[in-house]
């Protein structure tokens, strides 16, 4: 379970984010929606311990992570983050076996070299394996990240638009693999989405930011609602229904 | 592969170690080549000590063009020196035992360095104002120890820069064992820490959300450059371009950027450079006072054309 309470961010006397109180049990996929500059990255940068907690607590699984040592967290939730450079020559497996740094300090043994290898065939990235990551397009390099997030292990996984770059093959497979390791390993995903339409889809639950709030928090058939889109994004659009999921037709 | 490159490499290196020991010996042959002996171990630790340091000092600055030495460290080192001359006096500095002066020395730029590198860090300057900083810095501390120098008295001028005139041609032997020992000791703790530097290389975020303890690790590496500085520069004086070189040349050789390979094949191509150079300047040509010329022309070309390259990974 990872517990938020109270938390609050301010950068330079802005705040950033304003008495944050969210609870996520364990299992089950979470999407956090919103316009830009919501807060959402910086939330998930708290939560991830990138960034030090000024105001208030988060547990993750009873752990505080602003005292508990780094590669014991390193062992319970991995994040992928928005605007992830990594340095060039690197080989994508080499990449996606740092993920099993906070297991074996380095010393990848062969039950890593096979998660290693799990990772990568689902991502899509066996061919890919041996390539330098300067020479991948933009979407496989996202793929990548994914995948080394992935391998670290955890049981807490949090993605920071995880489809950015992505084609909708690849969209859709990123979504549908991160569902069903959410339901066959009882895995909690926290996934920021732009795409309400992959909320709606994927998600067990939709958690809405703006302005550095939470505003809404329900299952995507009670939140994406056309008055709640109206108060998040600030402009009307039409909702369907569709195989009882409702997609957002935001673009008529 | 990258197994059969550092074995070459270690082939070249013991080549190269022959060579100096071998080339041109003349005259009482037990003689020479005791002092030879006693000259190319302050060589193969220079050169591991600034390929290290430089190799370390890029994955925790997350460039390639920035070294120790363009950051003004061994100014900054030389500058402790003449500030210690300053304070106990000339004849003060000089009574002292050398090897409890230098490991003052090591302390000191261990504390400086980390005083003015880590909020650069915490900032995260890009590589252009890290550049204008280090520029900045070099000339501000040898400034500083020119000051100081007019400061003293003539006499007390002559110990200090007694002191700091060594070269690649005038070594320091005299601080040679216990450098030694301080070397030794960084080259086991940076191969230790070969994995923790691959993951430090992916940058302050990531490699936090891989568990390690961003501020207490770099602080940890910049500490361990500082004594490898401080080794290189008591022993042979201050090198501009060296450390670039050597990295910029391990890097293409070893053909990746992880450290389990990185790390040799720096340490050893700093081992050729050097004493592979002074075999043949030195020995072979009977001029031992151009290699340092000769390094520093050539990695001060390196330096322009990563520069103009702009290849900052
Ligand atoms: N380092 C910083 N200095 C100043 N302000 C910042 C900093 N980082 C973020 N902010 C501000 O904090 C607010 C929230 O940023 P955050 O990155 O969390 O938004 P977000 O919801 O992830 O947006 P996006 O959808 O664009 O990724 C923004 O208004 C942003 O301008
Ligand atoms: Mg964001």
């Amino acid at each position: 379970m990872i517990r938020i309470e109270n938390v609050s961010l301010r950068i330079r006397a802005t705040p950033i984010l304003r008495d944050i109180n969210l609870t996520i049990p364990k299992g089950g996929v979470v999407a956090l929606i919103g316009p830009n500059g919501a807060g959402k990255s910086s939330l998930l940068s708290l939560i991830a311990r990138l960034r030090p907690l000024q105001q208030g607590t988060i547990h993750i699984d009873g752990l505080p992570v602003d005292r508990t040592p780094g590669p014991e967290l390193a062992r319970v939730v991995a994040i992928l983050r928005q605007d992830s450079t990594v340095a060039s020559r690197l080989k994508v497996r080499e990449l996606v076996g740092f993920g099993r740094f906070p297991h074996g300090r380095g010393r990848l043994t062969a039950a890593d070299l096979e998660i290693v290898d799990q990772a990568l065939a689902r991502f899509d990235l066996t061919d890919l394996a041996d390539r330098f990551l300067e020479t991948l397009s933009g979407g496989q390099r996202q793929r990548a990240l994914v995948a080394m997030a992935f391998a670290q292990d955890t049981d807490y996984l949090l993605l920071d638009e995880p489809l950015n770059n992505l084609d909708m093959h690849h969209a859709r497979e990123l979504m549908r693999s991160l569902r069903a390791i959410a339901d066959t390993r009882a895995r909690t995903m926290v996934i920021v989405l732009h795409d309400v339409n992959q909320a709606s889809a994927y998600a067990d639950r939709i958690v809405a930011m703006q302005n550095g709030r939470i505003i809404a928090d329900a299952a995507p058939l009670d939140l994406l609602t056309p008055d709640t889109l109206e108060t998040v994004f600030g402009f009307r659009m039409r909702v369907e229904i569709i195989a009882g999921k409702p997609f957002v037709l935001h673009h008529l | 592969m990258a197994g059969r490159r550092i074995l070459g490499l270690a082939l070249v290196a013991v080549a190269c170690m022959v060579a100096f020991l071998a080339i041109g010996l003349r005259g009482d042959i037990a003689f020479v080549l005791q002092l030879r002996a006693v000259k190319l171990a302050a060589l193969v630790q220079v050169g591991v000590a600034i390929a290290l340091s430089t190799v370390v000092f890029q994955t925790v600055t997350g460039n390639r063009i920035l070294t120790p030495s363009i950051m003004g460290l061994d100014a900054l080192y030389l500058f402790g020196q003449m500030l210690m001359v300053f304070l106990l006096g000339g004849v003060g500095y000089a009574t002292l035992d050398p090897q409890l002066k230098f490991a003052a020395e090591i302390l000191l730029l261990m504390a400086l360095a980390c005083a003015l590198l880590l909020p650069m860090l915490r900032r995260r300057l890009d590589m252009g104002l890290m550049l204008l900083a280090g520029v900045v810095c070099g000339v501000l501390f040898r400034s500083l120890q020119a000051l100081l120098a007019r400061l003293i008295d003539p006499n007390e001028f002559a110990v200090a820069q007694s002191a700091s005139f060594a070269s690649f041609n005038a070594v320091r032997t005299d601080l040679l064992a216990f450098a030694a020992l301080v070397t030794l000791a960084a080259v086991i703790v940076v191969w230790r820490a070969r994995h923790v530097l691959d993951i430090v290389a992916l940058g302050a975020d990531a490699a936090t959300g891989l568990g390690i303890h961003w501020q207490r690790t770099v602080t940890g590496l910049l500490v361990l450059v500082a004594a490898l500085v401080a080794v290189s520069t008591a022993l042979v004086g201050p090198v501009a371009f060296f450390g670039l070189l050597v990295a910029a040349l391990a890097e293409r050789i070893a053909g990746t950027v992880r450290h389990a390979t990185l790390l040799p094949a720096a340490a050893l191509t700093g081992i050729i450079v050097l004493v592979g150079g002074q075999a043949l300047f030195q020995h072979g040509l009977g001029s031992g006072a151009t290699l340092g010329v000769v390094i520093e022309f050539v990695g001060g070309i390196v330096f322009l054309l990563m520069l103009l390259w702009g290849s900052r990974r």
